[in-house]
């Protein structure tokens, strides 16, 4: 009996501690942030999160990686702090949120063709309507004579190509559709640019890794997949032609290159796909990754610590990007960004 | 009526009504019981209608369309949910047809011929089979299976019976046969486990009686089968349960597809697969909820199945326990 009293009595006040403790925590000032979105930047975002705790212990924040979908609906129902996107938002969805949303880019990355054949050594080249039509399902042998004029000397099998895309809805797979509906008016038409279109051909894999896991083990396919999936995954990967003529190898600094390319004529709320950019060395199936924050944030505290974060980010985050193959963000539009981060307030008064 | 009534309004009544003992720990028993088995309805009745609540915009821009539509393009905001249907329930057919002779001999063997230190350690080996997660059947399927089926099955399905258009089309070994194939894989540990404790359940009598009457072990094991035809009926219910609702496997070599194919080796898609797919990223509100209307119409799609099963079984059972007493 009184030993079950004792315990009882161990418990009460080991419960009494913890509430004790918890207030003390809140009491010394920790913040804690929460966000989601993109599944494409989350290697690198949970980085920075455990970056940034090293330097800020009193800040915590969280990031669920949901698919940029679930980021702007969290955002826009104000459940998270932060969302996160690789497109960047519509005007209806910036309309229909409850107050005016900023797009931070963060980092870029790209879009590659990568494909299963055997007897080839040298990395195959294709030109934008080439692949468009490949996707369409108008080239069907991969010795189509399209195919051949933009391989010279490659001996090219008489097989039939397979297509593989992504089956779940994605990011990857509206870049790389935006793009083929920048270079063919029929895809346009027909298929049009989003995360889960209509594929006129093909087989369809789950996730980068599913759609790499087809394309390994289906001789004659052709997919796509993220820059820095198949640099992970020591992948063939196919040269594009870019708006300058150029047959181009997928790479960080090829990607970093579109952007600076396109920054002039980059919005001013920087909401641009970079998709087919003009200029010599640029790599075309590229683009932005986005975080989203209100711009008038109702807690002045989580305001500041969000900002203070995301200042880190675009600064000093930016060099773990390369590490795990995202491309930084070239220098004129971290100064853009740097003007979007200032123009953030808590109740009028700046927060930087 | 008016005596009935009376008696309830009395509080021992009552409490004879639930506990027909007259035992208070009974009533409560009883009651706790009645409370558990009520909340498993509210459970079904409340997702039924969460689904349909959330289904509403799709149900109302389409109408029936939404069911005999076979156009899927989200980006348009056109959506149709036959090819789904189609895939679910065809994959899922594919799986009985190999799974269900693969699990009756099974059982038969453990239960009928095997000796007892062989039927151990493989009743042992089909059960565990039955929890391995379906991303590992999903992975062996994409890495394992689907190269065997392309290199030797399915060309040779071709060559002998191309003259049916459902060997026909290109072969990847990715498609409607391959995920029927490793949904059988995944159903048979489940119907062959429950089949085998429903022989197991046949009583000794019936096996020796058949066996004085100068029965044939082959005849003998009709005898436990027709006894069993109930129990086993429900093992094959319990495993399409399982395969109409499967994801992660199918997905993974299904090849996730909108389309309606007669051949076997075209890509196809479940529904569950679809919604499983497609939820995360889907923004704008007809989107999400024409993939609601899915899982509910996954939900239709399961009862009637289930339902047509039954009245299946039901008939069956009745017209062979007839056979039997006639004889």
């Amino acid at each position: 009996m009184s030993a079950s009293k004792k315990s009882f009595q161990l418990v009460a006040w080991l419960s009494v501690l913890v509430v004790l403790l918890a207030f003390v925590a809140c009491g010394s000032g920790t913040v804690s942030l929460q966000g989601a979105g993109a599944s494409f930047p989350s290697p690198l975002y949970q980085k920075w999160l455990s970056e940034y705790g090293k330097l800020h212990p009193n800040v915590k924040i969280d990031y669920q990686s949901i698919g940029s979908g679930g980021g702007i609906k969290q955002l826009k129902e104000q459940t998270v702090d932060f969302g996160a996107s690789d497109a960047p938002m519509k005007d209806e969805d910036l309309k229909s949120a409850p107050g005016e949303v900023l797009h931070i880019p963060t980092v870029l990355g790209a879009v590659v063709i990568t494909y299963n054949l055997q007897g080839i050594s040298q990395p195959l080249r294709f030109s934008p309507e080439t692949l468009a039509d490949i996707f369409l399902g108008k080239i069907k042998k991969w010795n189509d004579p399209k195919i051949a004029a933009d391989n010279p000397g490659v001996t090219l099998p008489t097989r039939d190509i397979t297509v593989v895309h992504r089956s779940d809805s994605s990011g990857t797979s509206a870049v790389f559709t935006d793009y083929l509906s920048k270079v063919s008016a029929e895809w346009k038409e027909k298929v049009g640019a989003g995360t889960s279109p209509n594929w006129p051909t093909g087989i369809g894999g789950k996730g980068n890794e599913g759609v790499t896991g087809q394309v390994k083990n289906t001789p004659n396919t052709i997919g796509y997949i993220e820059l820095a999936y198949a640099v992970q995954n020591k992948l063939p990967v196919a040269q594009v032609k870019n708006a300058n003529g150029n047959f181009v190898t997928p790479s960080i600094d090829a990607v970093t290159a579109a952007a600076s390319a396109s920054a002039a004529n980059t919005p001013e709320d920087l909401r641009v796909s970079i998709t087919n950019a003009a200029g010599a060395g640029v790599y075309p199936i590229s683009s932005y990754t986005y975080i989203l924050v209100y711009k008038n944030q109702k807690d002045a505290a989580k305001g500041k610590a969000l900002v203070d974060f995301l200042w880190w980010g675009i600064h000093d985050g930016e060099s773990h990007a390369k590490e795990l193959q995202y491309a930084p963000l070239p220098a004129d539009i971290v100064k853009r960004a740097e003007g979007k981060i200032s123009s953030v307030t808590a109740g009028g008064t700046p927060l930087r | 009526m008016s005596a009935v009534t009376e008696n309830f309004a009395h509080p021992s009544s009552w409490r004879r009504v639930l506990s027909p003992t007259g035992n208070t720990g009974d009533a409560v028993f009883r009651v706790l019981m009645f409370l558990v088995a009520l909340f498993m309805v509210a459970i079904v009745v409340a997702m039924v209608w969460a689904l349909a609540a959330d289904s509403m915009p799709s149900i109302r821009q389409f109408g029936f369309g939404f069911l005999k539509s076979q156009h899927w393009d989200p980006i348009h905001g056109e959506f149709g949910a036959l090819p789904f249907i189609y895939g679910t329930v065809a994959s899922s057919l594919i799986a009985l047809l190999i799974s269900v002779p693969f699990s009756l001999g099974i059982a038969i063997f453990l239960v009928e011929q095997a000796p007892h230190y062989i039927a151990r350690p493989i009743g042992f080996l089909v059960e565990l089979l039955a929890a391995i997660p379906s991303v590992v059947y999903g992975l062996w399927g994409i890495f394992v299976l689907a190269p065997f089926l392309r290199q030797y099955v399915e060309p040779a399905l071709a060559k002998w019976f191309g003259w049916l258009p459902l060997f026909r089309g290109s072969i990847t070994g990715i498609g409607l046969l391959t995920g029927g194939i490793i949904l059988a894989i995944m159903v048979t540990p489940i119907i062959s486990a429950v089949v085998r404790d429903v022989l197991a359940a046949v009583p000794g009598s019936q096996r020796e009686a058949a066996l004085a009457l100068g029965a044939t072990k082959w005849e003998m094991i009709r005898v436990v089968l027709v006894n069993g035809a109930p129990g086993i009926a429900g093992a094959v219910i319990l495993g399409l349960g399982r395969a109409l609702g499967e994801t992660m496997a199918v997905t993974m070599v299904i090849g996730n597809r909108p389309e309606i194919s007669l051949s076997l080796f075209e890509p196809s898609y479940t529904i569950a697969s679809a919604i499983a797919n497609e939820f995360t990223e889907a923004t704008g509100d007809l989107y999400l909820s024409a993939l609601v209307e899915l899982g509910l119409i996954l939900f239709l799609v399961t009862f009637v199945v289930n339902g047509i099963a039954r009245i299946l079984v039901w008939n069956v059972t009745r017209k062979t326990g007839g056979v039997g007493r006639a004889a």
